[in-house]
């Protein structure tokens, strides 16, 4: 039974906060949503840079790091680890709360509307959790990479691809991501309250069509090493 | 006269709420197409009696769609197969002979079962009653141009005033969250003028109550805007994350001498 029975939560629950509130949790889980999804985004079109070459790709990660004099790379990081944090923190606690919402299931449950997407977004949304640190791990620190050498990015690139079991996690996770920004890039707009008909539709448009691209092009990267076309 | 069928039900039965319950299996005969799905159960519950077993409860009231009181699960859809329907208005012709329904309350930590189909829709009255009202002082009526309201602002706060209470939506979604109700009763007001003096401080305070009262949260399934039998659409989740993004930017605490210049 629920705790605010036969009470009404009035002022006091007023002042429980923005951060504490379901609707304060989901415009944290959009606003992170977006900083994600940019960075995915910028990392893909980065990324096409393998395909100018050794020069060209360890160009790119050079100027990464030396950007603003060095700090950029950290200001990025700094965003990104916050957004991350913040993402998973919201999405546990959301998640905690919608289960508990519903103790008792159905027997018979159809699902009308909703999308396999929407449904699995704690499932995708874990799996792209520990891809993360393993991509971290793996290409970031060379942690789990055995052979990786720090002053050749492109190189460390190559190699790492060369193993089709790690090429094979890298594409099932991308397909994750697939899965989770086909609903979430439309479902921040919703959540931060982007709602009007004459842009509803462009914004499942949208949400598609990030996906087809950044999964697209990302997924090019391991089968372009695995056939040999980057080497 | 349409052929007369034979259906069998499996209904959950629940002695109150303290008890736990089960599914109890019935046959339903000769249920004539034209009946309404609560006329069905009134014909099965009339053989309960006969036989001296306890008839199957469920809420019902204007038997007319307006309400909002009817409402079960019906074959994992809340008020049946039909759209824009509510239980009462569903008709027997939406099933054929043989067929087995599975009937279930509403499931949600915040509507307790009372009984068998019934559920405790309290939570939602507290959220009404946390601000889901204007203040308003009553005498005369204006006259009815004294205040401008635009025509697409009128229909859409009429079209959000739909919203009959009957927790379709709640039933519906995954997450037993019942944003697309407190949207539409929010949005009813917050496209009216008489509604925008306590605009701010009623999304904070039905929001507040709706967590309180330990709903879920939106994650934009859409299942609710499909189950609701009045076409609530999630147009207004949007408007009052919208007005609570604004409400909790733009809030001031009270102060004492507020006001006393």
């Amino acid at each position: 039974m629920s705790v605010a029975e036969q009470s009404i939560a009035g002022a006091e629950a007023r002042g429980h906060g923005f951060l504490a509130s379901s609707v304060g949790r989901k415009v944290i889980m959009a606003a992170t949503g977006i900083v994600l999804f940019g960075f995915v985004t910028v990392h893909m079109i980065g990324n096409t840079q393998a395909y100018l070459g050794a020069e060209g790709f360890n160009g790119y990660a050079k100027f990464l790091h030396t950007m603003l004099h060095g700090a950029g790379i950290w200001i990025f990081r700094a965003v990104l680890i916050s957004a991350a944090g913040l993402h998973v923190w919201a999405a546990t606690t959301l998640t905690m709360d919608n289960l508990a919402a519903r103790p008792v299931g159905y027997r018979a449950q159809q699902n009308v509307a909703s999308t396999w997407a929407s449904r699995t977004m704690r499932w995708s949304g874990v799996i792209l959790a520990a891809f993360i640190v393993y991509h971290l791990l793996h290409l970031t620190t060379g942690t789990v990479h055995p052979n990786f050498d720090h002053t050749n990015p492109y190189a460390n690139f190559v190699s790492g691809f060369k193993v089709p079991a790690v090429a094979g996690f890298y594409i099932v996770a991308q397909l994750c991501l697939g899965l989770h920004m086909w609903h979430g890039v439309w479902s921040f707009s919703q959540s931060l309250g982007l709602s009007h008909p004459r842009y509803d539709g462009l914004r499942r448009g949208f949400a598609y069509g990030l996906t087809f691209l950044v999964v697209g092009v990302n997924i090019t990267y391991p089968i372009a090493v695995l056939t040999g076309f980057i080497h | 006269m349409a052929k007369h069928f034979n259906l069998t039900l499996h209904v959950w039965r629940q002695k109150n709420a303290k008890c736990d319950g089960k599914f109890v299996e019935y046959p339903a005969e000769n249920i004539s197409p034209d009946m309404s799905f609560l006329e069905m159960l009134d014909v099965v519950n009339e053989g309960l009696i006969r036989k001296g077993e306890e008839p199957i409860a469920f809420d019902h009231d204007c038997r007319e769609g307006i309400c909002g009181t009817c409402g079960m699960v019906v074959n994992g859809r809340p008020h049946g197969p039909k759209e824009r329907t509510t239980t009462c208005q569903l008709h027997m012709r939406s099933f054929k002979d043989g067929d087995n329904i599975t009937l279930e309350p509403w499931r949600a930590e915040a509507f307790p079962v009372l009984k068998d189909l019934m559920v405790d829709r309290g939570a939602f009255d507290r959220i009404i009653a946390a601000g889901g009202f204007i203040s308003a002082p009553t005498g005369s009526p204006q006259d009815a141009n004294a205040l401008p309201i635009p025509k697409e602002n009128a229909d859409l706060a009429m079209d959000a005033a739909a919203c009959i209470g009957c927790a379709a939506c709640v039933a519906a979604c995954p997450n037993a969250s019942a944003m697309l109700f407190v949207s539409a009763k929010i949005s009813q007001l917050a496209l009216l003028p008489q509604g925008q003096p306590e605009r701010y401080l009623r999304v904070r305070d039905m929001i507040a109550q709706m967590d309180a009262e330990e709903f879920g949260t939106c994650t934009n399934h859409g299942e609710c805007e499909t189950a609701c039998p009045k076409g609530i659409k999630m147009e207004n989740i949007a408007r009052m994350n919208r007005d609570f993004i604004k409400a909790s930017l733009t809030y001031r605490p009270a102060t004492i001498g507020g006001g006393a210049g």
